[in-house]
């Protein structure tokens, strides 16, 4: 049966099936990546694409993007976060949300548990984090997945922050950027999850009526139902160069067509050739290009 | 009557329905006097029925909502509206024979009707992609209800595919897009939509046209994130786990209204609305007419914001004790 992918079998770090970090993780071997302390000088790290080895610090300095082939690699919620606000400060709202376990659900693991395993891996609450700051000096609220945590997967606590960081851009009539990447809907949550997007993507037609500016950025990857609801439903859909965007995973369309894709499709550059979004931007860039667009389209005066 | 198929788990009915048919044959003849044996054949298929189709798993009722002879969409149409006036064409690229849709009445009221369109046999099939549209289909669909709430019709969506098509140009064209657009315009449509999934309600192929104020599920189908093949294929890496998917799914119309998040149940003909589709008909007629009936008497501010508020409900989070 041929349905939208939901990107789980592109990605080896996000198998939630995958039983070797569960028991390690179970085991607390795993250390939290919230824990990580930053890497201590003289350490070096490689590019994961063109194998060019640089110091740590360095690859910190470069927010993770590599100086000689510009190869984007995944970094998480907190680091966006610094990178965007002014001096690194924010405000973080609804970080106590959990998931429920509506359904009860079990796959080959009870789905309570994977948000146990997920939760003592990662140091999140969930694929999700809001915030709301100031980017050289307009005030900003952001909403930023966390793939780390199965697969960046959209279920309820994915949902409802985003919906309840709407209604605050909506009340304090702030700019709204969601950094979306994610494999999809979180299956565990059924059609629990699917309703997310009727109901983030109406908050957002909430957004667009009050005439707030709503830019979505897609990092890699974004696929599935995130595709389907508010990634796409920018007043400016951008990206970052070379992520991964589409409605149904490669995998999927592969099986369905019987043959291999042409390169370089659903990237970032594939979509900006087929009309789908408004620019690229590194990562590098992206502070001082989102400040830019907010000067123009968004009176500081105002607030 | 009987079917032409009929699955495993029938058996039993299926097994009555041939001995009815021939000892009605064999009446009919003259050759015997059958009555009696015919009323017996018959009250012993209600007890069958009773006794097969009260305990249905959720991969049973997967299986009834994609039976060959279910009812579809344009069967629908042509049997609860009048008048109805076919528009074409997403006015960009190309006309999607997965949606169907236009103006017609109901009892002599207007309504905009839409839906997921499905072949019947294999040309057919072609034709309509399985019932799995594509970005232009979303996009006519889109135009539709834009054109309702112009003229102030309401809307009705009747949903059953497997989901939207996956495929090169499907991705080209903005699949997502496409249904991300759908989903933030029938959020704020200002006039009544009211969506009825008719057979399989699979995802955000399904959802793409059932943002409605109320939506209902005919009882033998199903509506969630994903099939559950595609499910067992995902988390338990097996096609195998089908069954087991289709219940941990809760896909079913009894567990999806008892988890609010559909409105109501329209009851199907004993097995399904293939074993009576006329009863079908009239009990989807009288279910949107009932509901269009109560949403019109709604003023437009009113009938979004209940509209998104519902939608805004929808979700399961637990809030911190100390409401950090
Ligand atoms: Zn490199």
């Amino acid at each position: 049966m041929a349905t939208e992918d939901h990107g789980f079998d592109e990605f080896d770090d996000l198998n939630p099936s995958d039983s070797k970090w569960y028991v390690r993780t179970l085991s607390g071997i795993l250390t939290k990546t919230k824990d990580k302390k930053p890497t201590p000088d003289g350490l070096w790290e490689k590019c994961k694409r063109c194998k060019e080895v640089l110091p740590s610090k360095d690859w910190i300095d470069h927010l993770y993007v590599c100086p000689s082939c510009n190869y984007h690699d995944r970094i998480g919620s907190e680091a966006y976060f610094h990178l965007l606000f002014d001096n690194g400060k924010y405000t973080e709202i609804n970080a106590g949300l959990t998931s429920g376990d509506p359904l009860s659900f079990i796959d080959t693991a009870p789905y309570a548990d994977r948000i146990k395993v997920a939760q003592h891996k990662t140091g999140l609450t969930d694929a999700v984090r809001t915030a709301y700051g100031k980017i050289n000096g307009t005030p900003l609220g952001v909403a930023c997945m966390d793939f780390a945590f199965i697969g960046g997967s959209m279920g309820s606590v994915v949902g409802e922050k985003i919906a309840r960081m709407i209604d605050h851009c909506i009340a304090t009539q702030t700019p709204f950027l969601m950094i979306s990447k994610s494999g999809g809907a979180r299956m565990m949550e059924a059609a629990f999850s699917l309703m997310q997007m009727a109901k983030t993507s109406a908050k957002l037609a909430l957004l667009n009526k009050a005439k707030v500016p709503y830019i979505s950025l897609m990092t890699n990857p974004t696929t599935g139902g995130v595709t389907a609801s508010y990634a796409m439903l920018g007043d400016f859909n951008i990206a970052e160069p070379e992520a991964l965007i589409g409605f149904a995973g490669p995998r999927v369309i592969r099986e369905t067509i019987g043959k291999d894709l042409p390169k370089g499709f659903q990237s970032s550059e594939f979509l900006l050739d087929h009309g789908f979004l408004d620019f690229i931007v590194s990562r590098n860039d992206l502070r001082e290009k989102l400040s830019t667009l907010l000067s123009i389209i968004w009176n500081k005066k105002k607030h | 009557m009987a079917n032409a198929f009929w699955f495993d788990f029938e058996k039993d009915v299926q097994d009555l329905h041939e001995q009815l048919e021939k000892a009605r044959v064999t009446h009919e003849q003259g050759k015997l006097d059958m009555s009696d044996m015919v009323q017996t054949i018959e009250s012993k298929i209600k007890e069958a029925q009773k006794s097969v189709y009260s305990h249905l798993t959720g991969w049973q009722k997967v299986q009834i909502s994609r039976h060959p002879e279910r009812p579809y969409t344009l069967d629908y149409i042509g049997h609860i509206c009048t008048d109805f006036v076919e528009l074409f064409g997403d006015r960009q690229i190309r006309d999607d024979k997965a949606i169907v849709g236009g103006f017609a009445k109901i009892d002599g009221k207007p309504v905009m009707i839409i839906g997921q369109q499905k072949g019947r046999n294999t040309k057919q099939r072609q034709l309509r992609n399985f019932g799995m549209p594509n970005p232009e289909g979303y996009r006519k669909a889109l135009r539709l209800m834009k054109l309702a709430e112009k003229f102030d019709v309401p809307v009705v969506t009747l949903i059953d595919t497997p989901g939207a098509s996956p495929g090169l140009e499907a991705e080209e064209r903005g699949q997502g897009e496409a249904i991300a657009r759908n989903l933030m315009e029938m959020a704020v449509l200002e006039v009544p939509i009211v969506c009825i999934i008719i057979g399989e309600g699979a995802s955000g192929g399904a959802l793409g046209i059932g943002v409605g104020d109320k939506v209902l599920m005919m009882e033998y189908t199903w509506y969630s994130v994903i099939s559950p093949e595609s499910c067992s294929s995902i988390l338990w890496r097996t096609w195998d786990k089908k069954e087991l998917a289709a219940d941990a799914l809760r896909l079913s119309s009894s567990d999806m209204f008892k988890n609010g998040l559909v409105d109501g149940i329209i009851k199907e003909p004993i097995g399904g609305a293939h074993h009576n589709p006329e009863e079908a008909y009239s009990a989807v007629k009288a279910a949107i007419k009932k509901e269009l009936k109560s949403l019109r008497e709604l003023d437009k501010e009113t009938l979004v914001a209940q509209r998104i508020d519902k939608f805004s409900q929808m979700g399961v989070v637990l809030e911190p004790e100390d409401g950090a």
